[in-house]
């Protein structure tokens, strides 16, 4: 069916950002944890979004709807160097007084929020769209 | 042996296949937005109709004994366009959201516009069956 293959894509869409903001939430959540070394230190976590193309020998089948449209191939950690703050009465300090703070950057995940909120809404109206134009077809049988 | 009615609305069914491939292809690329190296595509609707065409015009098979001189399957993939940014991105993504919302307005009232087309015909074809 066709209209089914629209709100596939607008779906796996959907789904893609909304993995992609609750990303950005846990790094919202977890800016401020501190950890005892660097390698344990909170990492801004990042979605690699990948397409899911046709099947090269299936391309030409209006049937091979199955695997279209969009999602989330793996989730890395953010490259920046972690915070180094001094302070030595932390529970967690090391030898040297220090803890190590996320390198999470607010303001980046509140662009990033922005973007997928965009994104989630540009999907919403497609399917609002599909099943517009799905019941309008299903309307010719009245015709 | 295609009957008169499949011929009637042969035009339209395949005018509406195409819109709705377009349509596909666009919310594809809507869905890939921040997908690093996506292509976007689009589908050319005069080259998919003129495919069609010589399709529909060509020898088909009709017997066990015949040979099959191409395929009656609908043919998209000669008639997938790609995107040409107006100006690229780092992660080599070609989808441009302002570019394909525009475009996926246009596509789904042509849609809209086939479907009015066919409901007219289909109009046709009853008031002509019931000789009002």
């Amino acid at each position: 069916m066709s209209a089914d293959a629209l709100l596939k894509i607008a779906g796996s869409g959907l789904n893609a950002q909304l993995t992609r903001m609750n990303t950005i939430a846990s790094n919202l959540a977890n800016a401020t944890v501190v950890a005892g070394s660097a390698e344990e230190a909170y990492k801004a976590k990042r979605v690699v979004f990948s397409s899911l193309m046709l099947n090269p020998d299936q391309q030409n089948s209006l049937q091979a709807d199955s695997r279209r449209g969009v999602y989330v191939s793996e989730v890395v950690d953010d490259t920046e160097s972690v915070k180094q703050i001094h302070e030595p009465g932390n529970a967690l300090a090391n030898d040297d007084g220090y803890v190590f703070g996320s390198n999470v950057n607010e303001i980046e995940e509140m662009v990033e929020m922005l973007d997928a909120s965009r994104a989630y809404q540009n999907n919403v109206s497609v399917v609002s769209t599909a099943q517009e134009l799905m019941s309008r077809t299903l309307d010719l049988l009245k015709v | 042996m295609k009957s008169t009615l499949d011929s009637y609305f042969a035009v339209n069914a395949m005018a509406l296949q195409a819109k709705n491939k377009r349509l596909e292809l666009i919310s594809e690329n809507i869905a890939n937005v921040s997908t690093p190296g996506y292509k976007a595509r689009d589908l050319d609707f005069g080259a998919f109709m003129k495919d069609a065409a010589s399709r529909a015009s060509a020898p088909s098979a009709t017997n066990s004994r015949h040979i099959e001189v191409g395929s009656n399957v609908n043919n998209f993939e000669n008639a997938i366009t790609y995107h040409m940014p107006l100006s690229p991105s780092l992660d080599n993504n070609t989808v441009e959201i302002g570019v394909e919302q525009a475009k996926f307005g246009k596509a789904a009232a042509d849609y809209q516009a086939a479907m009015g087309f066919l409901e007219n015909r289909i109009s046709g074809i009853r008031k002509a069956l019931r000789g009002e």
